[in-house]
């Protein structure tokens, strides 16, 4: 496919691969932020072309491992009610809750149906308006749009039996609060090409200087990832920390006006707990005021609560780049995609599953 | 689930100004999408597309830089492989 294709030649990517071994001179360790970043780097063994010196550090970057555990339990406690039509994303339904998880209130009888979109759940509550159709909105600032879309069209659209559980988070406030934490070693960072489509990179020009790391908003195939580390290996011997873009033919620096405009209509910025790492200041989306007909949380009058973590289980130190999946002694035993213990092993951005898929004759 | 997919717009639909959709071919593959968040969408574009919603048009310009600068790499290596694994 054009604009996939070329990025995968490998031609390009050895060459690149050999640009990375001149450029490098010391040991360096980089952080990819997001997960669908580690399943290219996994998936096409890009680990094997860089140096030894170059070590990659796992980012955070993946929505369903952060949802915290309790919000997980409020997902389940609302689609168990009765004339219900719980609706999200398929990398949802196996993550584990305190007790159990989407898909077996699903198997128990659970009206729990995957969407494509944000707009299958609208027109899924359009044909069924005898039900609660709720939306399970998880996602970073590439899907938090798309939500907030779903949340104006049913305003529009006059619809009194939709609402939206949501779960937005934010990469900027993450990486700050990781870097902050000096836990791991990051030296230089991989922004995730997505969310910064969306969100354009200004916001991560204040975070370079301040921890003086080089920042390089990078795309997903396997060249793109290469040219990324190339750029940041590149200011890295330089002792420069610059915002750089690798990712030009979809990021422009100031992302998406009028997506941006949106999510500042529906949402605005709260503190939130992410799975693993813990609160984080201003690093979620919550539903405005004017919106709340359309918050589940509100709709359903849901009570917080705490919930307990596997003990075995180390995804927050997995999710924070500070130990890798193959560390884990219940990876790939107790701890399959089939009967995930926590979060990782079941999104496809998750690190975990991507060991477990691309990696596990080596773990 | 940050996946996003460039695909190329074969047809456009502004009847609803609110909620202005394209079909948009995938390889072969057709899907309508939300297309509220471009300007000047043209036939033939290519759009990068996340659950259902074009994030931004694909800037075949910058594109064609980036292979250009892969290119320009290329001679340094000797021998030709085949497409990377997929």
């Amino acid at each position: 496919m054009k604009y996939i294709d070329e990025y995968r030649e490998r031609t390009a990517v050895e060459s690149l691969s050999k640009e990375i071994f001149s450029a490098a001179k010391k040991p360096w360790s980089i952080m990819e932020i997001c997960g669908g970043q580690t399943h290219s780097i996994l998936k096409y063994d890009l680990e094997d072309l860089l140096p030894k010196e170059i070590s990659l550090i796992h980012g955070p970057g993946c929505p369903v491992c952060v949802t915290p555990i309790e919000l997980i339990d409020k997902a389940i406690n609302i689609a168990s009610k009765e004339d219900t039509i719980f609706t999200s994303f398929g990398d949802m339904l196996r993550v584990p809750g305190s007790k159990e998880d989407l898909l077996s209130i699903k198997a128990k009888g659970a009206s729990v149906r995957i969407v494509y979109s944000p707009l299958d759940a609208l027109k899924t509550a359009e044909q069924n308006r005898d039900h609660n159709v709720v939306f399970f909105a998880v996602g970073f600032e590439t899907t938090a749009p798309a939500n907030a879309m779903s949340i104006i069209e049913a305003k529009r659209r006059g619809l009194k039996n939709f609402s939206v559980l949501c779960s937005n988070v934010l990469i900027p406030p993450a990486i700050e609060a990781l870097l902050e934490s000096g836990k791991s070693r990051i030296q230089a960072l991989l922004a995730a090409g997505h969310v910064c489509t969306v969100m354009g990179y200004e916001e991560y020009i204040p975070i370079a200087e301040k921890f003086k790391i080089p920042i390089v908003v990078t795309g997903f195939e396997p060249a793109d990832i290469l040219q990324g580390i190339f750029c940041a290996v590149k200011q890295l011997e330089e002792g420069r920390y610059n915002v750089e873009n690798q990712y030009k033919r979809a990021v422009r620096r100031e992302g998406n006006p009028a997506a941006i405009n949106l999510l500042n209509k529906v949402f605005e910025r709260s503190d939130r707990k992410w799975r693993g790492i813990g609160l984080i200041p201003k690093s979620g989306y919550k539903i405005r005021d004017e919106y709340s007909e359309f918050d589940a949380e509100e709709v359903f009058q849901t009570e917080d609560s705490t919930a307990e973590e596997s003990q075995i289980c180390i995804a927050g130190l997995v999710l924070q780049g500070i130990k890798k999946p193959v560390d884990c002694t219940a990876f790939g035993k107790h701890c399959i995609p089939e009967h995930p213990l926590g979060a990782p092993m079941v999104s496809s951005e998750g690190a975990c599953s991507a060991y477990f898929r691309y990696k596990r004759s080596f773990g | 689930m940050c996946l996003a997919v460039p695909g190329k717009i074969v047809s456009v639909d502004e009847s609803n100004p609110d909620l202005r959709m394209a079909k948009v071919n995938f390889g072969g593959i057709e899907k309508d999408v939300c297309i509220q968040w471009i300007d000047d969408v043209q036939i033939g574009d290519y759009v990068l597309v996340h659950v259902g919603f074009a994030l931004n048009k694909i800037d075949q310009k910058e594109a064609e830089k980036t292979l250009e600068i892969l290119k320009k790499a290329l001679p340094k290596i000797s021998t030709k492989g085949k497409a990377f694994k997929t």
